[in-house]
């Protein structure tokens, strides 16, 4: 029979909490079982956003350790796995059209400036410079020359493959259904199949469903969930290696390494989304609208043919940045979810961070602004 | 629930094989080695295995590629083909322009 117990327990085998086993073992913690619900590592969030490993746009709660990240780990990543996860440092591009858009942009890069980072506003002959495949109709753009894009499915799997290869204990299929105090901490962790898991702290990286498994110990984090869709182009030449948005949000992409664009857009509709989170159905007015909004921006991919649309559950937090934080109330609980569509380029500062909370150490950015009893009625 | 280190144990080291070079994904130029290298790190579902090798991913979408990529697995884990999980198929059923795409009567983009 396979160990049940460890030192520390991670509930979630997405990027955040690949990572975070990855960092407990790197600091010579090697008695940590990750548990995944699915029967895939990564088959969550991970798996399903677009590769944006940006600071631009960034809460200042957020911020520090965007740029952590961004400043130390996300350069040297590869080679410190051992797997090409596909890092470009090339800078994001985020276009308007229009004065409105324009206006949006110039608060966006006041606020960065203010924290400290990097950001300006161009003009529209100076975002044909950087990238000469855009629509005439831009009239400008912030830029962010130190944001990128990676590749989230790999990164995903590198932690994983890495942390397995350091010792670390992944079991799939493995959904949780509730955790268990014993002497006021928290102990158990029990699964669906009625199997029970052991440990003395217990990371919840769980995505939406961390909620379900947090309210079995009395916690609420108010999230909501949202279905992000995302679609891929065949093989194009090579074009641009920047990171692409716009000011009205219609979609964000990149072209990935291999010369496929990946595309994330919406179609206005899903608030109004009625479907189980074990479903992963897609839809074609998301499709048809990111086409439509591509083609405003890069009227050159109008050619290009889709191979691919796929989508996933984000969860969203009521106040747009993650829970990252002990609980009081459930001593050895360490939570990090609500991570609102915006996880993966913060996802090895995360990682590192879990660990140093899970090992009591200090974490190398303050987070106290992400703790769990920050929410107070808005009535 | 399964436990990938047993499993892991269970199966082995890689052992090179002589037709290790052989190319099973044509669209995305992924080796009958790499899908077996990729096992033994872990990737025991071919979710898992798309994803980190990108085979069944390019342009076919596996259509060509898909029964050999399970057949390699399946050997591999030491298990039956019809245990593995299929790949799961993605709109739009062929490659599609995004000009086509685009004509669903929805509103324009500002």
């Amino acid at each position: 029979m396979s160990k049940h117990t460890a030192e520390v327990i991670i509930i979630g085998g997405g990027v955040n909490g690949c990572a975070a086993a990855y960092y407990l073992a790197k600091a010579g913690m090697k008695d940590v079982i990750v548990l995944e619900g699915s029967p895939s590592i990564g088959h969550g969030g991970s798996s399903r956003n677009g590769g944006g490993v940006r600071q631009s746009g960034r809460d200042v709660r957020e911020l520090p350790y965007a740029m952590y990240a961004v400043q130390n780990m996300w350069p040297t990543l590869s080679e410190e796995l051992g797997v090409d996860v596909e890092y470009y440092q090339k800078g994001n591009l985020r276009l308007g059209k229009t004065d409105a858009h324009m206006e949006k942009l110039r608060n966006l890069a006041a606020n960065a400036n203010s924290l400290g980072l990097d950001m300006k506003i161009i003009d529209g002959k100076e975002v044909k410079e950087i990238c000469p495949y855009l629509s005439d109709e831009i009239i400008g753009a912030s830029w962010c020359p130190t944001d990128g894009h990676a590749n989230p499915m790999l990164t995903t799997l590198a932690y994983y493959k890495r942390a397995t290869e350091l010792g670390v204990n992944f079991f799939t299929d493995a959904k949780v259904a509730a955790l268990e105090k014993v002497k006021g901490k928290l102990r158990k962790v029990i699964l669906e199949s009625g199997e029970v898991f052991e440990a003395d702290k217990v990371i919840l990286a769980a995505g939406y469903e961390s909620r379900f498994i947090a309210r079995t110990v009395g916690i609420d984090v108010p999230m909501t969930k949202y279905f992000e869709e995302a679609l891929v182009t065949e093989v194009q030449p090579h074009m641009f290696d920047i990171m692409l948005g716009v000011a009205s949000a219609d979609f964000y992409g990149h072209q990935s390494q291999h010369g496929s664009f990946v595309f994330g857009s919406d179609s206005g509709l899903e608030e109004t989304t009625d479907m189980g989170l074990d479903e992963l159905k897609t839809s074609p007015l998301t499709v048809s609208a990111g086409c439509r909004a591509i083609m405003g921006y890069i009227p050159m991919m109008a050619d290009a043919k889709i191979v691919r649309t796929w989508g996933g559950w984000l969860d969203l937090c009521y106040d747009g940045v993650p829970v990252i934080s002990e609980v009081d109330e459930v001593p050895g609980l360490i939570l990090a979810c609500g991570f609102t569509g915006h996880g993966f380029g913060t996802a090895p500062a995360v990682g590192l961070m879990l660990s140093q909370m899970a090992l009591g150490e200090k974490t190398v950015v303050d987070i106290s602004s992400l703790r769990y009893d920050r929410f107070k009625a808005v009535r | 629930m399964i436990d990938i280190r047993e499993k892991l144990d269970a199966i082995g080291p890689y052992v090179p094989a002589p037709d290790d070079d052989m190319l099973v994904c044509r669209c995305e130029e992924v080796t009958k080695g790499e899908i077996r290298q990729a096992v033994h790190a872990g990737m025991l579902t071919i979710e898992e295995i798309r994803r980190f090798l990108r085979c069944g991913m390019g342009l076919c979408q596996g259509q060509t590629c898909g029964k050999l990529v399970k057949g390699i697995v399946a050997r591999e884990l030491h298990v039956s083909p019809l245990d593995i999980e299929p790949a799961t198929s993605r709109a739009p059923m062929r490659p599609t322009e995004m000009r086509i795409l685009a004509r669903d009567g929805g509103e324009a983009h500002e």
